[in-house]
């Protein structure tokens, strides 16, 4: 893999970093309500000081979401979504926007299409990589291979029982950020975020990790602020769509904006 | 559905591996030619690390073997049965019919061999909690039985809608102590009582054991599963050798996630002369898009933390399943069923609803047993490959073709009444049965 230039993610990250801030990563789902409105959310996010935008492609089985996701990508899904509509979504925020735009999805809509076709039209949608919740790097070779023949960012999972063995060979496999899971859980929005984070987070910077965002349970501009002493980047999902679901667009920029003040390194 | 074939190099080399005569017993995984794996959050990877190890040791230590023989048993009554049907073999071209018959089993059926050694082994990791999930409650009820056993709490997931039709399996695992959750995410059915099993998982996975019921789901589930259920087929083989001097021609069980059939399936891997069926639900008709019939119309992807034949849309979206039988009704299977599909050594045929009802009743009739609706399943695929035996050269009353009788009929009742149409339009059970309740 080319260490020369930095991918998307990790430009975005160290653009943050330059500016003497914590990179701040939001996430929505594709098709939640519509396809317009995503991208019409996430181009408020990145104007409101997001850096990174995460869209997740709604999926009928998804075992690391929380209700309030679940119930979006339910309605998504019911709303028609389908995944082809993704590289919409991706090539409408790229076309808007200079955030770093990556895809949150479960496996097996991928390998559906097939990883080299969905490598190729997520490249050419502008979208900078893939974050993989249900794949770890076992069994992740094609994906592999595939993602540097793109230039495509894998953002892999690392979480408060890896193994010092896999904390390294995921860190290892990793291009752009390692996803630093908080707490043993799923996604949801937290009044508190859990002190293992910290711990996560150390580990995968001594196993070589330039670049680690926490997520799970983050959202408040406090949380963004406690994580931001420790990690490279935080990041929301759950508090951004339940903010879309009850306020839409504006609901969405004003806790972007808020968000965002938590972002400023102390 | 059309499929563009996925690439099978790993099948292939063990398919070769397999016609060169290799065995094909005791597969540990994580991989069975292209299917199995791990495709699960990292977080849950160190529990499943954690209990292969357990596992790995414990098939090894002789205590916990003693303690698994014992309990089979003094507590599940094993050795389970083998009984000729010789008046069902009528029908079925006159050849010989044997019986495996899991139904005698305490809790009535095969789950209770898995759920026993799985909870041996949660109290070996030190777990005091284990969960499950069930669809009709079965393996609900026998995980819940296990857990009062040996002292352990229990958790149960069960689709809100399946909690309402399946009233008093909800109230049998209440009596046995445990806590039923109904789950009303996604489609509320079998697959998301997993879903929610495992994010149950996810957060308590210090204290807690995810005892899945069926021989699916990430490695090390599927082939400890396998084993645990291995005990049908040694004691089939061992059976009707003791009985007819010889090898049956035919081997046939009901293929849900698959953890009967591999059990049974598991001795005669490789008598190769014995041929395998598997009989998946079939339900409305495959032509319908109402059925779980998988491998039959299946096509690989990953679900649940394997990668198998599954019924999804061409989004990789997971297309809910359909049939009488609650114990099939999945729209997975194990990933060591695909393997055995795709190099031949079993074969998989789907059994209409219709068609396991007429087999359950002609069962019943018959030889004087109540089949589970799911074991009618491969009563009703015994009846086509005895015809089919019959019409091959040779004296059909020297064929002999074994069954795994995987659960009784008890809690199907209802459902049977209700079907055959035996209720009064008043009574009490006939709005019960219209319902869908299995007693």
């Amino acid at each position: 893999m080319s260490t020369e230039t930095l991918s998307k993610s990790a430009a975005a990250i160290e653009r943050a970093r330059a500016q003497g801030r914590t990179a701040l990563v939001g996430y929505l789902p594709a098709g939640f309500p519509d396809v317009q409105t995503t991208i019409d959310a996430a181009v408020a996010m990145a104007e409101n000081g997001v850096d990174l935008i995460e869209i997740g492609i709604p999926y009928s089985d998804p075992v690391m979401d929380g209700t309030v996701i679940q119930e979006a990508t339910v309605e998504a899904l019911r709303n028609g979504f389908t995944v082809r509509q993704i590289f919409d979504v991706v090539a409408g925020i790229t076309s808007r926007t200079d955030a770093a735009v990556l895809v949150m999805t479960y496996w097996n809509p991928v390998m559906r299409m097939g990883v080299r076709e969905f490598a190729s039209r997520l490249a050419e949608a502008g979208g900078a990589g893939l974050i993989t919740p249900d794949l770890i790097p076992d069994e992740a070779a094609e994906w592999l291979a595939v993602s540097d023949e793109f230039g495509l960012d894998r953002v892999f999972l690392v979480a408060p029982s890896s193994s010092p063995e896999r904390m390294q060979s995921t860190v290892d496999a990793t291009r752009g950020f390692v996803y630093a899971v908080s707490i043993m859980g799923i996604t949801g929005a937290r009044s508190s975020v859990s002190s293992a984070a910290r711990e996560v987070v150390a580990a995968a910077h001594r196993a070589g990790a330039e670049r680690a965002c926490v997520g799970l349970g983050v959202s408040t501009a406090e949380h963004v602020r406690e994580i931001g002493a420790y990690a490279d980047g935080v990041i929301v999902g759950t508090a951004l769509v339940a903010a879309l679901r009850d306020g839409g667009v504006e609901a969405v920029a004003a806790l972007a904006k808020d968000l965002s003040t938590g972002t400023p390194k102390g | 559905m059309t499929d563009t074939p996925q690439p099978q190099s790993v099948t292939e080399g063990a398919a070769e591996a397999f016609l060169a005569g290799g065995s094909l017993r005791h597969a540990q995984g994580p991989y069975f030619g292209a299917y199995g794996g791990r495709w699960m959050p990292e977080s849950l990877i160190a529990a499943l690390d954690e209990l292969e190890d357990t596992f790995e040791k414990a098939k090894s230590d002789p205590e916990f073997l003693a303690q698994v023989a014992e309990l089979n048993r003094t507590y599940s009554g094993r050795p389970s049965l083998l009984t000729e049907a010789r008046r069902f073999a009528e029908h079925a071209g006159g050849v010989r019919v044997f019986l495996k018959r899991e139904d005698l089993n305490h809790t009535g059926s095969h789950k209770i061999n898995n759920v026993l050694g799985q909870a041996l082994l949660a109290k070996r990791m030190g777990k005091t909690r284990v969960i499950a999930e069930t669809g009709a409650g079965q393996h609900g009820v026998a995980s819940a039985t296990a857990a009062a056993l040996l002292g352990l709490e229990c958790v149960v997931y069960m689709g809100a809608e399946d909690c309402r039709r399946q009233a008093l399996n909800v109230a049998r695992m209440q009596l046995l102590g445990a806590e039923v959750i109904p789950v009303t995410n996604g489609s509320q059915t079998l697959k998301d009582a997993i879903n929610d099993a495992l994010r149950d998982w996810v957060a308590n996975v210090q204290t807690t054991h995810y005892l899945l019921g069926t021989a699916a789901g990430a490695h090390p589930f599927p082939a400890m599963v396998r084993y645990f259920h291995e005990v049908i087929g040694e004691e089939a083989r061992e059976q009707i050798l003791s009985a007819t001097g010889r090898l049956p021609d035919a081997v046939c069980a009901c293929i849900g996630g698959g953890s009967n059939a591999i059990g049974i399936f598991h001795g005669f891997l490789d008598d190769r002369e014995v041929a395998l069926y598997g009989f998946e639900a079939g339900g409305d008709g495959v032509d319908t898009g109402r059925h779980a019939a998988t491998i039959t119309l299946g096509r690989p992807g990953v679900l649940h933390g394997a990668r198998s034949y599954l019924m999804q849309d061409d989004d990789g979206q997971t297309i809910e399943s359909h049939s009488i039988s609650a114990g099939l009704d999945y729209p997975g299977v194990g990933p060591e069923h695909a393997f055995l599909a795709d190099i031949g050594r079993a074969s998989y045929e789907p059994i209409t609803d219709a068609e396991a009802m007429e087999a359950f009743r002609l069962l019943c009739r018959t030889e004087g047993i109540i089949p589970a609706i799911e074991s009618a399943h491969a009563l009703a695929g015994a009846l086509k490959v005895g015809q089919r035996l019959a019409a091959e050269p040779g004296d059909p009353a020297e064929k002999i073709i074994v069954v795994n009788l995987s659960g009784r009929g008890d809690k199907d009742v209802a459902t049977a009444a209700e079907w055959f149409d035996l209720l009064p339009e008043d009574s009490a059970e006939a709005e019960i049965g219209a319902e869908g309740e299995q007693l």
